[in-house]
């Protein structure tokens, strides 16, 4: 998918008067945050498990090499098979060899971010592949032709009605209006495909050393389907989603369903350890994982070693209300709100995305929420050091912050300049605050500028407390 | 600066820049709360900014150029206090983390932000203090700023206070806890984004019923009270502080209460 994060502003005053979006963000908010308050609240030891969580999440990190490695031998003890891509190309390629090679016609893709990511999708279309999404969300997203705008709600951005329209130039009729009835079709559309299907793909939400085994959840079965009746079924996964232990699986999927979509447990969580054994009933002839590193590697030896906890919830943009008043296709690439923010210009060059760590608040609501407490606020400022070091902060906003610099460390000159700034405005000022101010639209623009008193605190002080 | 015989613990209040230019009264509503609670306080003239705006822009050197002045003019006190959360969490979060590799710098910023708190907590969890004889007629919802709630656990203490003004009715209004869109420079970075979720905050607050709207800092309360003002909104606005001391008399920010209609 190319990067489109450099038209962040655009499409972000874009998306606020798009009306449809509004009412669609709106109404998943509510509903995301009020359920993972409710689920934390009912479990004790939530906070509890949030320290556990990031404690193991960096004790794995520190041995990534090692839990890796035990991974890929355990997999491959299981008769699957373990690929290594550094970047998204060689991925792809890995991922297009194996389909080429059992000349896959039809592929079923569960939903899976890092597939995203590597531009997969297109990749497979344009090697004369038919790939159909079965996650619902994914599915309406492809006939939409649009990317995800959210990592586990992809349509969110949708209204019903949008899909009822979808749905009808798709499937030709009748157009149906309720939920259950939209439901109803896609599955009944998608039930074909799966037992058609040569190729499965889902993610990975957890990787398993001990076992070798890949762990996915979802809310619909459709991961169950795509990853069992395909005759090959590969994972693709990025290098950081291993664990040791399925009893630290279990620490995470805890974490994970809370976190995300406010369930004690998703619908169902599926542990897949290789092929089709004999005695089997059903499964692939073929277990692939795709281990991505794409700029994590990287990421470990790093300041941002932080925000490979990450374990995909989507809680910090649920939490975000900069995301909550864009929605995620402004962030322009395949992870939006603040854990975008922050993967975005590591992975695909701080350049191309100069907007994201910088359309922040930092209020730290994100943070409050990361099930694997991700401090993505300083990581956001952190990138924003970065880009001031890197020189790729505007010339204006540069010369700004050299003026201040050299007016506030010179206390004397600040507080005069802080007098005639109080002056002035107050001066200008009609009924208590001033309508426009040429210099500061950006604030003028959006809401009156309180005025001043006239006279500064510290010259009233003084004049006070020096005639003491 | 003052003459006063120290009795107390001697706090040099932290004078913020909005707070010196846009709301002096804040800072002598301070000042009564501090005395009234028994504080000595003193206000250096050598002061100027926290240095947060630097920090928040990646510009790290020129941080720590004001962190320094910072340290320099307060660490002989007990205390520093200031009347935001904002600044007050960047003394006491960030400048540890600025100068972490700085072995002169380290413990200096360390020991000043270990003796630095935000107002209303200061009063609150350090002296326990009551607010003396203040009134306040009027309902009022309070607006949770995320550098005092999330950097320095601000929550419970200002509500605690402002329910022993008297004539004061708190109404808490709908995501108390969500970002108003001010963050500094975000504001007019981006004016759409942030015109967007004041927007949301102004319809919560409308929807409380409440005809004052409070606060512990002043980048969000202008930033309120100025769309207050722009949508012609009837509800006033005052720092917390101002409530507290019983000096919430005037029209408070953007003189919203005198567009009242």
């Amino acid at each position: 998918m190319e990067i489109r994060s450099k038209e962040f502003k655009d499409r972000a005053v874009f998306a606020i008067h798009d009306a449809s979006l509004q009412q669609a963000l709106g109404k998943a908010r509510g509903g995301f945050v009020g359920k993972r308050a409710q689920q934390a609240a009912e479990l004790p030891e939530f906070e509890q498990l949030r320290e556990e969580a990031k404690n193991t999440k960096n004790h794995i990190l520190d041995h990534l090499d090692h839990y890796l490695e035990r991974y890929e031998a355990a997999v491959t003890a299981a008769g699957g098979h373990v690929h290594w891509a550094r970047d998204a190309e060689e991925a792809r390629k890995i991922i297009l060899d194996i389909c080429q090679r059992v000349d896959a016609k039809t592929v079923t893709k569960g939903k899976s971010m890092v597939s995203e990511e590597i531009g997969l999708n297109e990749a497979l279309i344009d090697n004369g592949m038919e790939v159909i999404e079965t996650d619902l969300g994914e599915y309406i997203i492809q006939l939409a032709h649009e990317p995800p705008s959210h990592i586990i709600a992809p349509a969110v951005h949708k209204t019903k009605d949008q899909v009822s329209d979808l749905f009808e130039a798709a499937h030709g009729g009748p157009r149906k209006t309720e939920v259950p009835d939209l439901v109803n079709e896609a599955r009944m559309v998608l039930r074909d495909k799966y037992f058609r299907a040569d190729v499965g793909i889902t993610g990975g939400n957890f990787l398993v050393a001990e076992t070798g085994s890949s762990i996915i959840v979802t809310n619909e079965g459709n991961g169950d389907l795509t990853q069992t009746l395909a005759k090959v079924h590969i994972v693709t996964s990025g290098i950081e989603r291993v664990v040791p232990t399925l009893d630290d699986a279990t620490l995470f999927l805890r974490l994970l369903a809370r976190s995300a979509t406010g369930q004690e447990t998703e619908t169902y969580t599926t542990i897949s350890t290789g092929p089709r054994r004999a005695d089997d009933l059903d499964g692939p002839e073929e277990y692939h994982v795709v281990l991505v590193d794409n700029g994590r590697s990287k990421m470990l030896a790093g300041r941002f070693k932080d925000m490979l906890r990450c374990i995909r919830c989507g809680a910090c943009m649920n939490h975000c209300p900069v995301y909550g008043a864009v929605g995620g296709h402004a962030y322009g690439w395949v992870y939006p709100g603040p854990m975008g923010s922050v993967l975005t210009p590591l992975i695909k060059g701080l350049d191309n995305a100069y907007d994201l760590p910088n359309a922040c608040t930092l209020n730290g609501r994100c943070a409050s929420v990361c099930p694997v407490k991700i401090p993505l606020p300083d990581l956001l400022r952190e990138l924003r050091h970065m880009q001031h070091q890197q020189d790729l902060t505007p010339v204006m906003q540069k010369r700004a912050l050299k003026v201040w610099r050299y007016v506030a460390t010179r206390p004397k000159l600040y507080h005069a300049l802080e007098q005639v700034g109080a002056r002035v405005l107050s001066a200008i000022a009609r009924n208590g605050s001033i309508r426009r101010l040429p210099l500061a639209s950006g604030w003028t623009d959006v809401r009156d500028l309180p005025a001043p008193a006239g006279r500064t605190f510290l010259e009233l002080w003084q004049g006070k407390r020096g005639q003491k | 600066m003052t003459e006063t015989p120290t009795r107390g613990p001697r706090v040099g209040l932290f004078a913020t820049c909005l707070m010196n230019v846009f709301r002096p009264n804040v800072g002598f509503s301070a000042v009564k709360l501090l005395e009234d609670a028994g504080c000595t306080v003193e206000v250096p003239a050598n002061q100027t900014c926290c240095g947060q705006p630097g920090y928040n822009s990646g510009d790290y050197d020129a941080a720590r150029a004001l962190a320094r002045q910072v340290i320099e003019a307060f660490e002989h006190y007990d205390y520093i206090v200031g009347p935001s959360g904002s600044c007050m969490a960047t003394i006491r979060h960030d400048y540890p983390v600025l100068f972490q590799n700085d072995d002169v710098w380290r413990p200096r910023a360390q020991a000043l932000s270990e003796k630095s708190w935000e107002l209303l907590s200061f009063l609150a969890d350090v002296l326990h203090a009551a607010p003396a004889d203040a009134r306040y007629d009027g309902t009022v919802t309070y607006h949770d700023s995320c550098s005092g709630l999330r950097g320095l656990g601000i929550k419970g203490q200002p509500r605690a206070l402002l329910g022993e003004v008297d004539g004061l009715k708190l109404k808490e209004m709908e995501d108390s806890e969500v970002c108003c869109g001010f963050g500094g420079t975000f504001c007019v970075k981006y004016p759409e984004i942030s015109e967007k979720m004041v927007e949301d905050k102004v319809r919560n607050i409308l929807a409380s019923g409440a005809d004052t709207l409070v606060g512990g800092d002043l980048g969000c309360l202008m930033n309120i009270a100025g769309r207050l003002k722009r949508i012609h909104a009837p509800v006033k606005v005052f720092h917390t502080a101002e409530v507290l001391a019983g000096l919430a008399d005037g029209p408070g920010l953007a003189g919203a209460a005198k567009e009242a209609d």
